[in-house]
């Protein structure tokens, strides 16, 4: 086992390879990949009575991209749905293990995989891809939602150490404090899906910045009740509503600053 | 009778392999009567006690009825090495399923885990299996997976070589909605009448209940069961 690389001015590297322990006990290989995941733009997502909603805040690089090209919510079962953030191609290739997860599960035991258990699996791994040093570490975070009749609505979170945990609300990416804080003031357990919607818009405005990132597409899916337990983007006319809410939110928000001055 | 006179071998006969005399070459077999009943709150199982080697009767108190987990049992007909083969594989997956989950494991996952065993190996294998049991979800449920590997929920299910006798019993007795007692008592009358006709099928008559709370096994002696015939 190869220890730190000496370097030039008589310090040590611990953070070659994922395999190495620093003298403090942390694995920076998956403290690192878990920075390229705050490199990236925000994705929440929100459990509610009946049903969870996601909401990412994608940001356009180009004028030149065919809207809705590069999506950050996936399907992994009819029942499941995934938000990414990260490095978008890892991220694409982790929605491919759960995937084949959740179809071996149902092929082997004929119902749908129960999500803390896909979670789970899912976690394993990504982490063990965290053990070794011919690899690197998942550079993404995800969070996963499904609905069901006998579990109702479950919302788990995977990051690059790959540990997964459950939650009621939780964000992901470069804003996600600042959408936490917002997640926090929402009573979710008593919400609906198509209350919840509109306020997963107006956090994603929030919480984007103006100055530092222009041009953004808020892409947003919910499971539940109203979808009938399928995983789906939300429909045109939810969407256009949720983002009008969004819009006039922030503008009573200026407007009410204003009035303090 | 004429069946017996069509012999074209001697009494004699030895097949291919001479060391070992005919009776002893055949599989044994749990020719059978096995059967199964949905109630409001779990099921009721049922199976004769008779395996059999050829004409020779290799165990007369064969309990046919085979736990899978707390509340999932399974019944066997067919060749006894391979359902007692079959059960064993799908108590060791069910039972380290149910901890990777960290909750009690559904009936139709225990059946679908049986279907694919029996389906994948449907040429080597001579298997009928009941699987019946309780679970949160669904309640009380009754699968059928019969040999070839198929898979079917129904609320009433006979199988084995007994069960030929008793389809009518069956399709005119069964009512939906009986509770658990109406099942048992069914259950004991159909066997019984199984029983006295098919020559696979006798002994005594086995009995489980699976319910939320538990499985109440019963035993109906030879001289216990009812008595249809006056002759």
């Amino acid at each position: 086992m190869r220890e730190g690389l000496k370097t030039q001015d008589g310090g040590i590297q611990y953070d070659l390879s994922a395999s190495t322990f620093s003298p403090d006990g942390r694995v920076f290989q998956v403290e690192y990949a878990m920075k390229a995941v705050e490199n990236s733009s925000t994705a929440i997502g929100i459990r509610c009575k009946d049903g969870v909603v996601f909401g990412v805040e994608k940001l356009v690089l180009s004028k030149l991209y065919e809207q809705g090209s590069n999506k950050r919510i996936f399907n992994v079962d009819r029942h499941v749905g995934m938000a990414v953030a990260g490095l978008l191609a890892d991220a694409r290739s982790l929605s491919e293990v759960a995937r084949e997860e959740a179809s071996n599960f149902r092929s082997n035991y004929g119902h749908n995989i129960p999500l803390k258990h896909l979670s789970e699996r899912v976690a394993m791994y990504v982490h063990a891809y965290t053990l070794y040093s011919a690899v690197r570490p998942f550079g993404c975070s995800f969070i996963l939602g499904s609905y069901d009749q006998d579990d109702g609505p479950q919302l788990y979170m995977v990051d690059p150490s790959g540990i997964s945990y459950g939650y009621w609300g939780c964000a992901i990416g470069k804003a996600k404090q600042a959408a936490k804080t917002e997640i926090e003031k929402l009573q979710m357990k008593d919400m609906t899906c198509r209350e919840l919607v509109k306020e997963v818009a107006k956090i994603i405005y929030i919480v984007h910045d103006e100055v530092k990132d222009k041009a953004f597409e808020l892409e947003l899916s919910w499971v539940g009740e109203v979808t009938n337990g399928k995983h789906e983007l939300v429909p045109k006319d939810v969407r256009e509503e949720a983002e009008k809410y969004a819009k006039d939110s922030l503008e009573e928000e200026d407007d009410s600053d204003e009035e303090n001055m | 009778m004429a069946a017996c006179m069509s012999a074209n071998r001697s009494e004699n006969a030895f097949s291919a392999n001479d060391l070992v005399p005919e009776w002893a070459q055949e599989e044994v077999s749990t020719g059978t009567t096995i059967m199964a009943v949905e109630f409001d709150g779990g099921v009721v199982i049922g199976a004769d006690s008779r395996t059999t080697t050829g004409a020779y009767i290799a165990n007369r108190v064969t309990d046919k009825l085979t736990p899978i987990h707390d509340h999932i049992f399974c019944c066997r007909s067919g060749s006894a090495a391979d359902t007692q083969a079959v059960a064993d594989a799908v108590t060791y997956q069910l039972g380290f399923h149910s901890i990777e989950l960290d909750e009690p494991p559904l009936v139709q996952t225990a059946a679908n885990l049986f279907k694919q065993m029996c389906y994948r190996y449907r040429e080597e294998l001579m298997a009928g299996i009941i699987v019946a049991g309780w679970d949160k979800r669904k309640g009380g449920q009754v699968y059928t997976v019969p040999m070839g590997g198929m898979i079917v929920r129904q609320p009433v299910s006979v199988g084995g070589s007994g069960s030929s006798y008793i389809y009518g019993f069956m399709d005119s007795n069964y009512k939906p909605g009986m509770t658990k007692e109406e099942c048992l008592h069914f259950c004991t009358q159909a066997l019984t009448l199984a029983m006295e006709r098919d020559g696979s099928s006798g002994g005594v008559a086995r009995l489980a209940a699976i319910t939320e709370d538990g499985v109440e096994r019963r035993v109906v002696l030879g001289n216990q069961l009812p008595k249809f015939s006056n002759v």
